[in-house]
């Protein structure tokens, strides 16, 4: 008769969330800004198919870092959360808040029942008619849910990347400074330069009358490089 | 039997759903709107009725009146029959009123799911299909008589040019190249636009085409409203061009509905 070991607790929490997050401190950072026109999210992303930003509802976005798998499902679930509960409500019972709660129970459950922890970070990201009315989630891995307000980093060097940010943010910068701002940040701290087209960016617009989530093309974000 | 669940519960992690569908959501959580008559057949049902849509080189227009009537009573007077299905595609639908409002939210959110788990738009003849699965699942009810019936239209980014896709009870779908009616003074705007289309109208000659085609369904048919300047109702009247889907509002609609007025025998 085998016996099962002994695992304090504390250990066993250690160990899983220590595993999740070696695994989302090697993702590619991604960039959450409030600015004027909206919120901004920048990602550095070599795949132009597997994308790590999304569009949720009308004034919500996704972003994820970690595992493609793992957040993808993430992604895919709040969408069909989001759509069932407009399509049997109302447009405007769709909120940022609703969903990021609901990643939160669900990354908790998996944290602690599941044989291994989602490796994912995620950013539930709701822009306002105002910029005081922007909501910034942020989910970790183990279910923990924090509000950001003006900017969430997530990925490899989430730290330095903040710091970086955090010293230049104003409300007030223009999507291009903003575009420029974020990019330079994640070179920086990363310490690699990346190609135009390696850019993953998306804006949620303020003024949007319906759906607010646009997709930046190759030549928005050239230009603000350049 | 599969047990009949919340539709709006918590999170469900790869949920297993066949497509990137919207239906199949609601089918696999038992959630999709039925309609259950049992034996028998419905009558007195609000209907929605006359819908048109003819092309000109740039695109397409769509226009509807606004009347519902239930038997020889005028159910409601400011129904809308003519709605965006996304940005480069239009719907009417024309039928019981209160399952084709329901068809059309279905079917805008679908397209709109779709395009969201995706990354892509599904193609404007794919968005055309799925409209003729949604109305061969109604088939059942369509034989007690609750008919649904739509109009789809759109700019075909892909080709490059406008289409115009009429449908039958059963599903059956049909491209149509120049103009297309349905509901009960669709015969009616038929003949009209027989004789008023060409293939070389420009969008405010199609604008003004179709409301004036609706003003003749109107003329000879009680069950479709003419435009109503003293009471401010007026056609629903969108536009879909390479640029997207345009509503007109009733301002655009009042004015060229005055002249169309004006030069009527």
């Amino acid at each position: 008769m085998t016996t099962p070991f002994y695992v304090p607790p504390e250990q066993l929490v250690k160990d899983r969330a220590d595993f999740a997050r070696k695994g989302i401190g090697r993702g590619r950072p991604i960039v959450v800004l409030q600015i004027g026109s909206g919120i901004l999210l920048v990602g550095e992303n070599g795949s132009s198919s597997l994308r790590k930003i999304g569009e949720i509802y009308d004034r919500i976005a996704f972003a994820g870092v970690g595992r493609f798998n793992e957040f993808e499902t993430l992604r895919v679930a709040g969408v069909r959360y989001a759509d069932l509960k407009g399509y049997s409500y109302a447009r405007g019972d769709v909120t940022g808040k609703g969903l990021a709660n609901a990643y939160s129970q669900t990354l908790g459950q998996i944290f602690s029942h599941e044989m291994k922890p989602f490796e994912v970070d995620i950013v539930v990201a709701e822009v306002g008619r105002t910029i005081d009315g922007d909501k910034l989630f942020r989910v970790q891995f183990d279910g923990t849910l924090r509000d950001a307000t003006h900017l969430a980093v997530l990925g490899a060097q989430e730290e330095e990347i903040t710091e970086r940010l955090e010293a230049q943010y104003d409300p007030e910068m223009g999507l291009q400074d903003a575009l420029r701002a974020a990019c330079d940040a994640i070179e920086a701290a990363t310490e690699h330069t990346v190609e135009v087209d390696a850019w993953e960016c998306a804006i949620l617009e303020r003024d949007a009358t319906r759906r607010s989530f646009r997709r930046l093309d190759e030549s928005e974000v050239a230009a603000a490089r350049s | 039997m599969t047990e009949r669940t919340t539709e709006v519960g918590p999170l469900r992690l790869g949920e297993a759903v066949p497509d990137a569908s919207f239906l199949s959501v609601l089918e696999h959580r038992g959630a999709s709107p039925t309609w259950d008559l049992g034996p028998g057949t419905a009558s007195g049902m609000p209907e929605a009725t006359t819908i048109l849509a003819l092309t000109w080189p740039g695109g397409v227009v769509m226009a509807g009146d606004r009347r519902a009537t239930a038997g020889n009573v005028i159910a409601h007077s400011r129904v809308r029959k003519v709605y965006p299905a996304d940005e480069h595609s239009a719907v009417a639908i024309s039928g019981t009123a209160g399952m084709a409002l329901e068809l059309i939210k279905l079917f805008q959110t679908e397209l709109e799911h779709y395009e969201k788990i995706e990354g892509t738009s599904l193609s404007l003849e794919g968005k055309a299909n799925f409209l003729a699965r949604m109305i061969r699942g109604n088939l059942a009810l369509a034989f007690q008589g609750l008919i649904v019936i739509p109009l789809f239209c759109g700019y075909d980014v892909n080709e490059g040019t406008g289409r115009l896709f009429s449908f039958d009870v059963v599903g059956g779908r049909y491209d149509e190249l120049h103009y297309a009616t349905t509901g009960s003074g669709g015969q009616e705007a038929r003949s009209f636009l027989k004789g008023a289309w060409s293939p070389d109208l420009t969008q405010d000659r199609a604008v003004a085409t179709a409301i004036e085609a609706l003003v003749a369904a109107s003329e000879e048919d009680a069950a479709t409203g003419g435009p109503d300047i003293r009471r401010g109702i007026f056609p629903t009247v969108v536009t879909v061009t390479q640029g997207g889907v345009v509503e007109l509002t009733d301002d655009d609609i009042a004015s060229v509905a005055a002249s169309v007025l004006e030069g009527r025998p």
